[in-house]
């Protein structure tokens, strides 16, 4: 009795230790996403801005960009995945890796051979415990993203692209000897709410020009109020030629894209790992609550053996005194 | 006096906003400089450039913008930048460190962006490089 009384005293003090680390981590969580929900607000001013000027320019220039225009008969297509580099955090891999799945499932389905490129430790040992291939992988800024990280990935993701666009009808490399990929899509968690992170596939290349009308209609929506003239396309000048200042602005415009991806991300990451370390440590008080119910149940026991034992040997005592 | 309503943002933050009466700034064709009521403009502004806001009280405001894109329109002139420093953020110690480390580095395309970055920094801080 008395040795399963120590052995739950143990167990309690470790439940209560782990507790502390459960708190510990839900507390710098609940920080982080402030932070992240800041950063992802100061972003937004300047993706809106870079999609005006977009809409602007795509309204003015041809629009047979590499980037803009659908490649006949697309062979491979490249898919990032965004997930976190440490654990702890509930669901939130699980649900963007089942995603990108879904995702992988489908472009194999309409006959393209998908790419991965992964962002975050956690999917890069996802892929490579089962042995599948991955491109490119990029970890160690998951919980805080640098705009610098944003144009690593996307540089990689451009320059892969571009370099498919003379790829062959075979499936093999073109001119450059570089095998590229015809598409671009995107496995991230978007951050809805406090409770709620939804993780979504979009595809990034070729850029579907409705998308670019949709933003730029929001925003006329939004202006018409002040400049009252919201149905006349503004006609712009150009410096250097419309041609060329979409040329330099469309790889910015996915690396916006990517960075806003990895940021919303990072606040998902932060929102669910708050999620499970509060559960996590509920569930740790419990235990401990139920363990120290054991623990008192079993000194009670202990004690009340010891005093039938004092007073078995108590009559013991007196009634051999008796027979004397 | 009509003046314009400048937005200066950079990826990460929001830089500077208000009014503002002129703004000079240096695309990859030439200097250029807008005054209220300026026809509608999309020019890339040129790697290691300076652009130069002249505010509502008459101070000039210099900020080093990098990678970036000047958008005028009817209602005003945004400014739009990978990275951007206002001039009196600028560590001009650190600007010429940044600077001389780029040189050595040699000709790779990223130490050549850094160099011109270290430039641009250095030139908004009124240092002559």
């Amino acid at each position: 009795m008395a040795a399963s009384l120590r052995a739950l005293r143990r167990r309690i003090r470790s439940t209560q230790s782990t507790k502390k680390i459960f708190s510990a981590q839900e507390l710098i969580a609940g920080a982080r996403i402030v932070r992240a929900q800041a950063r992802v607000e100061a972003s937004k001013p300047y993706a809106r801005e870079i999609t005006r000027v977009l809409s602007a320019l795509a309204s003015s220039a041809s629009l047979n960009h590499p980037l803009l225009t659908e490649r006949e008969n697309p062979r491979r297509a490249a898919v990032l995945v965004i997930t976190s580099d440490r654990g702890f955090a509930g669901s939130y891999n699980v649900n963007v890796l089942r995603r990108t799945e879904e995702l992988l499932a489908l472009l194999r389905q309409e006959g393209k051979e998908p790419v991965l490129y992964v962002v975050g430790r956690k999917g890069e040992t996802y892929y490579s415990f089962r042995d599948r291939e991955m491109a490119e992988t990029f970890t160690g800024f998951s919980e805080q993203p640098r705009y610098e990280d944003a144009q690593k990935v996307g540089s990689a993701l451009i320059d892969v692209f571009t370099a498919g666009a003379d790829d062959d009808e075979q499936g093999g490399a073109g001119d450059d000897g570089v095998l590229g990929v015809d598409e671009l899509h995107i496995v991230y968690t978007e951050f809805r709410s406090l409770l709620a992170q939804v993780p979504v596939a979009k595809r990034m290349a070729p850029l579907e020009v409705e998308e670019v009308e949709e933003f730029d209609y929001e925003r006329e929506d939004r202006e018409s109020g002040a400049a009252g003239e919201s149905g006349v396309p503004t006609s712009y000048e150009f410096e250097p030629s419309a041609e060329g200042l979409l040329d330099a602005l469309l790889p910015k415009y996915i690396t916006t894209r990517i960075y806003a991806a990895i940021l919303e991300a990072a606040a998902s990451e932060s929102a669910s790992r708050r999620r499970a370390m509060k559960s996590a440590s509920d569930n740790a008080e419990e235990l401990a609550k139920n363990l120290s119910r054991q623990a008192n149940q079993a000194r009670q026991a202990e004690i009340t053996q010891e005093i039938s034992e004092i007073v078995g040997g108590a009559d013991a005592l007196v009634s051999a005194n008796a027979g004397d | 006096m009509a003046t314009l309503q400048v937005e200066l943002v950079a990826v990460e933050r929001k830089i500077w906003s208000g009014e503002a009466t002129m703004v000079i700034a240096r695309t990859t064709e030439g200097e250029l400089g807008v005054l209220p009521g300026h026809a509608p403009l999309l020019g890339q502004l040129a790697p290691g450039g300076v652009v130069t806001i002249r505010t509502e009280t008459g101070e000039d405001l210099t900020v080093a913008a990098h990678g970036g894109f000047l958008s005028v329109s009817e209602k005003g002139v945004s400014i739009l930048a990978e990275t951007a420093e206002i001039s009196t953020e600028i560590d001009v110690e650190r600007a010429r460190e940044a600077l001389r480390r780029a040189e050595d580095a040699g000709d790779d395309p990223e130490a050549l962006d850094a160099a011109r970055r270290a430039v641009s920094r250095l030139r908004a801080a009124g240092e002559s490089v």
